[in-house]
């Protein structure tokens, strides 16, 4: 999902205090909330942590590929739809922030973590955004496939976190049938457009699917994050079930998903789909995604170019305050 | 880099009637700001009609460790709910 490191070893230390992690664990298992200033044991504050502020940079990252077609947008009803959902992200990440920070990690400090190129994000915005229709695309199936993944986080262990998540969940189905209306016009508009917005699917199937994660036998701490209820469902669960309900969502729109290997399996009541490009998946976490560098130069040189901006505030507000006090 | 900005409290007035909500939060270098973020960050929607914002600083809060002396006293007080007390069918309007 949102949340490409989540593999990442996180050893439960032994230098815990057993009751107290044997209360927590029953809390969690009881499907109670963790909150801010409860006891938590350390791996995990830190693996949350590590996945609330991935979610987090996702939802900032992910306003770069749609914010370049808002000035090209093909009429104004498309560029008001594109810039409320550009602005939903940053809002998303916000909530995000702020549930993150209420686990003792600073704004700046994961900031910083981001534009050094220390902290993930989700892979599928280092693809590059060729055409119109990719906004279509990543509304339907970028879209698509982060609510399949949020639905279930609304119940996550910590409260916070939930919060947030139950917040993003209720802004971000717009978001996904912006999209596929955006498919719908180009489906039923001229021959172009139609190739188009095929080989938007094409671009974005296989990404999409590589979104959940890597497959459950190379995911060892699933297991783990299931039990503190950080994660609810395995990604191969939830691939599966974004496969079986975007294949009809496709045919409506006439268009073929690009996996010859995909077909109905009656006994399994779910469809069979290819083999993902993990070696591709994997290169995308290194940092070797198509636009990577471009991202992240933008998020900095924004940074950068607003620091006046916060500099001025600062001032003002420094200003104001010994005013204040003198008075 | 420079410190964050102060973090506040941000609480939604959803319509006349309600009490303000506790939705969030948010840095900002002053009130005004505070205010103008809150309502970008929380109200997209509709949310509300009127916005608080607290410097989070100020909020006194209870210790979870000490949840069991603040609150479980009030547990074995059931006289003070009205189901508490059997009141024969046929008395009416009690």
């Amino acid at each position: 999902m949102y949340t490409t490191e989540l593999s990442k070893t996180t050893n439960v230390a032994s230098t815990e205090d057993p009751d107290k992690l044997a209360a927590f664990e029953a809390r969690v298992a009881a499907d109670e909330f963790i909150e801010p200033k409860d006891w938590m044991p350390e791996a995990y504050r830190r693996t949350l942590t590590r996945q609330i502020s991935q979610h987090a940079h996702s939802e900032i990252v992910g306003m770069l590929p749609e914010g370049n077609w808002i000035t090209r947008a093909p009429s104004l009803r498309r560029k008001a739809i594109l810039l409320a959902k550009v602005q939903d992200e940053a809002g998303h990440g916000l909530y995000l922030y702020s549930a993150a920070e209420t686990l003792g990690t600073s704004r700046e400090q994961m900031i910083e973590a981001l534009h050094s190129g220390k902290a993930k994000y989700s892979t599928i915005f280092n693809y590059p955004t060729l055409t119109w229709a990719d906004i279509g695309a990543i509304g339907w199936l970028v879209d698509g496939a982060a609510i399949m993944n949020q639905v279930p986080l609304q119940r996550t262990s910590y409260g916070p976190y939930a919060r947030a998540m139950v917040r993003v969940c209720k802004e971000e189905s717009f978001h996904q049938r912006q999209g596929y209306e955006i498919m719908m016009a180009m489906c039923a508009g001229t021959a172009d457009q139609k190739r188009m917005a095929q080989d938007a699917l094409n671009r974005w199937w296989w990404p999409s699917l590589m979104m959940f994660g890597p497959p459950d036998a190379d995911s060892p701490n699933t297991a783990q994050s299931m039990r503190w209820r950080i994660k609810r469902e395995t990604n191969d669960e939830l691939r599966q079930k974004f496969v079986d309900i975007t294949v009809p969502q496709a045919a409506a729109l006439g268009l073929s998903i690009p996996d010859p290997a995909l077909r109905w399996n009656e006994a399994k009541g779910g469809h069979d789909y290819g083999d993902v490009d993990w070696e591709e998946f994997y290169a995308v976490v290194r940092g070797e995604g198509p636009v990577a560098k471009e991202r992240i130069k933008a998020r900095r040189d924004a940074w950068e170019e607003g620091a006046w901006v916060r500099d001025a505030a600062a001032a003002y507000a420094a200003k104001r305050n010994r005013k204040a006090e003198a008075a | 880099m420079a410190q964050d900005w102060p973090l506040w409290e941000v609480f939604v007035r959803s319509r006349g009637g309600l009490s303000h909500r506790h939705v969030g939060s948010v840095h900002a270098p002053d009130p005004e700001i505070a205010l103008r973020h809150a309502r970008d960050t929380y109200t997209r929607r509709m949310e509300g009609i009127s916005l608080w914002v607290v410097p989070s600083a100020q909020i006194v809060a209870s210790d979870p460790a000490d949840d069991a002396a603040m609150f479980d006293p009030a547990a074995d007080k059931v006289y003070r709910h009205p189901t508490f007390y059997s009141i024969p069918d046929d008395v009416t309007h009690i």
